[in-house]
């Protein structure tokens, strides 16, 4: 190795170290702050303390929120898995021309339904509805925004599903459903898994839509709860919010690694022999 | 069991291929069918309607007497085989050869005592447990005849159910099949675009081209005698002589030859009428010395077949130059290669085709039916 070839690589490595170093910092406070008696936005070792989780039993919505944001995530994963998989079975399966450019277009609109632009008239479609205070009425937006990408996924993983397997079935006198639920969604399974987790971790960490939809703070799920902490001097308390903030995400940590272990994720698909 | 009859039968797809062309056919009862032909001839479409996994276009299907053409797959009493055998990857063999008894609704206990019986049969036993990822191709194979063979179904439709195992396996598999077939009786519809794979297993075999039957008959008819050149070429582990020739008076003139012109074929060719003469390698001899009603030739390749050789003699002359005939020769008397040599057809084994359609000579033109008589004199 010549001496550039050795500059170049050392030059190489400690940027790579910067970067992570820039990367690792923010997740280091989320371990830290929590436990600091006086966190502030720096990362530093702490003095130890519980007091932060103490404060946290004591705020009246913050326990309640993290139910509510389970409730909204697995409703959500419930429509758009159930949904998702009957309608990429059926595109996949039923040949009807312009079909491609109807996914296409559905999968660019989406992108509105639950971005900021489309906010006002989803408010007011949803007034209309009498959905407005209703984690019905949110989950209906979100499963909605996320569809359109989960039909897209899932209708990949049908596709590559041979025909002969549900040819076969049908010559053996299985019915649609039956094959359905016996043949295609077994095969696909690591498909639903990964659409699954997916719909989760978007609801999870979606604001905009339940902080514009819901009205009361006890239906209010954890990432708009967060945004109400602060000290009296209107200040935001940093200790509740870092608490907080880690308690939020450990789920859906334990999930994405609990999930991987048992199917993999897998964003196309094919099956594995 | 049942007897299958197809009337008319028209598969058009959405494009205006006819895959399916107006095909009138009949399969016994306990018959094992071969449906033989190039790729593209329309075999698995034709498959694949009389199981319903196609709507067919025109025609009528009858198994056992009773139309079925409109019936979905699932109520015809039929098992199918496909190419890549569609076991179930997420399922143990056990589960995939009791599947179709799941689905009558057969208890757990019954269903799963039926498929060990019918694994054991085909020599599974021991692998009920895997799955298919786990197995071998050739068991692949039999787990996939178990399933069919576990529902009892009228009829087997097979999709060339051979075409994935190697050339061994592939042999063991044939004999496997066919006396699996002759134990159970069940009429077979067998799909394979390999001849010899046809001729060895069938009770009786089709030749497709292009959606339509070129020759219907037992093996040994198809082979003896091809209603065709089309079939002739098709048919046989190497490829039959087809030579231009031309009728004159008693003889026929065939490269560079006279030859005496099969009495039975006299009435029906006209003098100086173009015709295709045709003879297998099996059915000719080659000779050293110079022969009357030899073909002459420079031995220009000679192939070791095992026992015995396939010779290709160049035989000069035609407007196209050159021509080849191949013969076989017995063990040991394999020519040089550079000398001359004479084939000689066995007379009775000659075929005459007319040189415009195709069909042996004697043959209705343009029409079905069997053909009136055959090329040579008997
Ligand atoms: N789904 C389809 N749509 C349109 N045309 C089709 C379809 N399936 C088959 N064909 C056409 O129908 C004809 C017959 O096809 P088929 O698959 O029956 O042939 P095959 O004899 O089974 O050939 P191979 O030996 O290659 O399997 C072909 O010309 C094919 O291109
Ligand atoms: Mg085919």
């Amino acid at each position: 190795m010549s001496p550039r070839e050795l500059v170049g690589r050392v030059g190489f490595y400690v940027l790579i170290a910067v970067i992570t170093a820039f990367m690792a910092l923010p997740v280091l406070w989320l371990l830290l702050a929590p436990f600091d008696r006086t966190p502030t936005l720096t990362t530093s070792l702490p003095e130890w303390t519980w007091q932060n989780f103490a404060g946290l039993l004591d705020n009246p919505y913050a326990l309640a929120s993290l139910g509510n944001s389970v409730l909204l995530a697995l409703g959500s994963m419930v429509v758009v898995t159930v949904l998702g998989a009957l309608a990429a079975y059926a595109l996949s399966r039923v040949r009807i021309p312009g079909r491609d450019g109807l996914l296409y277009a559905l999968l660019l609109l989406s992108s509105i339904v639950t971005g900021t632009a489309a906010m006002v008239p989803i408010f007011l479609l949803m007034f209309e509805l009498n959905l407005i205070d209703s984690q019905l009425g949110v989950v209906l937006v979100l499963s909605g925004g996320l569809l359109p990408a989960a039909i897209f996924i899932l209708k990949d993983f049908m596709d590559a599903t041979p025909r002969s397997y549900e040819e076969s079935a049908r010559v053996f006198g299985a019915g649609p459903l039956q094959i359905l639920r016996d043949i295609v969604l077994p095969v696909v399974r690591p498909g639903i898994a990964t659409i699954a987790v997916w719909t989760v971790v978007n609801v999870w960490g979606n604001f905009l839509t339940p902080f514009i939809l819901l009205r009361s703070p006890d239906k209010s799920p954890a990432a708009v709860v967060l945004y109400t902490f602060y000290t009296e001097g209107g200040q935001a308390d940093l200790g509740l919010i870092s608490a907080f903030s880690l308690l939020y995400s450990i789920p859906v940590v334990a999930m994405y690694v609990f999930v991987n272990r048992r199917y993999g994720f897998r964003f196309h698909g094919g099956i594995k022999r | 069991m049942a007897d299958i009859e197809l009337r008319r039968l028209v598969k058009e797809y959405p494009g205006g291929v006819r895959a399916v062309d107006g095909l009138d056919l009949t399969i016994a009862d306990g018959e094992f069918f071969a449906l033989l032909g190039p790729s593209g001839c329309g075999k698995t479409t034709l498959l694949r309607s009389i199981a319903g996994l196609e709507t067919v276009t025109g025609g009528h299907i009858l198994i056992g007497g009773r139309d079925v053409t409109g019936l979905a797959p699932g109520a015809r009493d039929i098992a199918m085989v496909f190419q890549d055998y569609a076991l179930f990857p997420h399922m143990t063999v056990r589960d995939n050869i009791a599947y179709p008894l799941r689905i009558r609704k057969m208890g757990r206990p019954e269903r799963h005592a039926k498929a060990e019986e019918t694994a054991e049969g085909l020599s599974l036993g021991g692998l009920l447990d895997r799955r298919p990822g786990q197995l071998s191709g050739g068991q692949q194979q039999r787990a996939a005849l178990a399933r069919a063979v576990a529902c009892h179904p009228k009829v087997f439709l097979f999709d060339e159910p051979l075409s994935n195992l190697d050339a061994r396996l592939r042999l063991e598999a044939r004999t496997f099949l066919k006396r699996l077939q002759r134990d159970l009786g069940v009429t077979t519809v067998f799909v394979t675009h390999d001849q010899a794979e046809a001729l060895a297993m069938s009770d009786r075999m089709a030749v497709m081209d292009a959606g339509r039957i070129r020759q219907i008959g037992t093996p040994t008819e198809v082979f003896q005698r091809p209603a065709s050149t089309f079939v002739a070429s098709f048919i046989g582990s190497t490829p039959m002589n087809l030579l231009d020739a031309v009728a004159d008076r008693d003889t026929l003139r065939v490269a560079g030859t006279t030859l005496p012109l099969p009495a039975a074929a006299g009435p029906h060719v006209r003098d100086g009428e173009k015709l295709v003469f045709a003879a297998r390698p099996e059915y000719m001899t080659l000779h050293r010395e110079a022969e009357p009603t030899g073909i002459e030739g420079v031995v220009a390749i000679v192939e070791n077949m095992g026992v015995g050789s396939l010779v290709s003699l160049e035989v000069p002359g035609g407007a196209d130059g050159a021509r080849i005939v191949q013969v076989t020769v017995p063990e040991g008397q394999e020519p040089e290669i550079g000398s001359r040599g004479w084939a000689v057809a066995a007379p009775e084994r000659v075929l005459l085709y007319r040189h415009d359609d195709g069909e042996l000579v004697g043959s209705e033109r343009a029409g079905a039916g069997e053909p009136v008589l055959a090329g040579a004199g008997d």
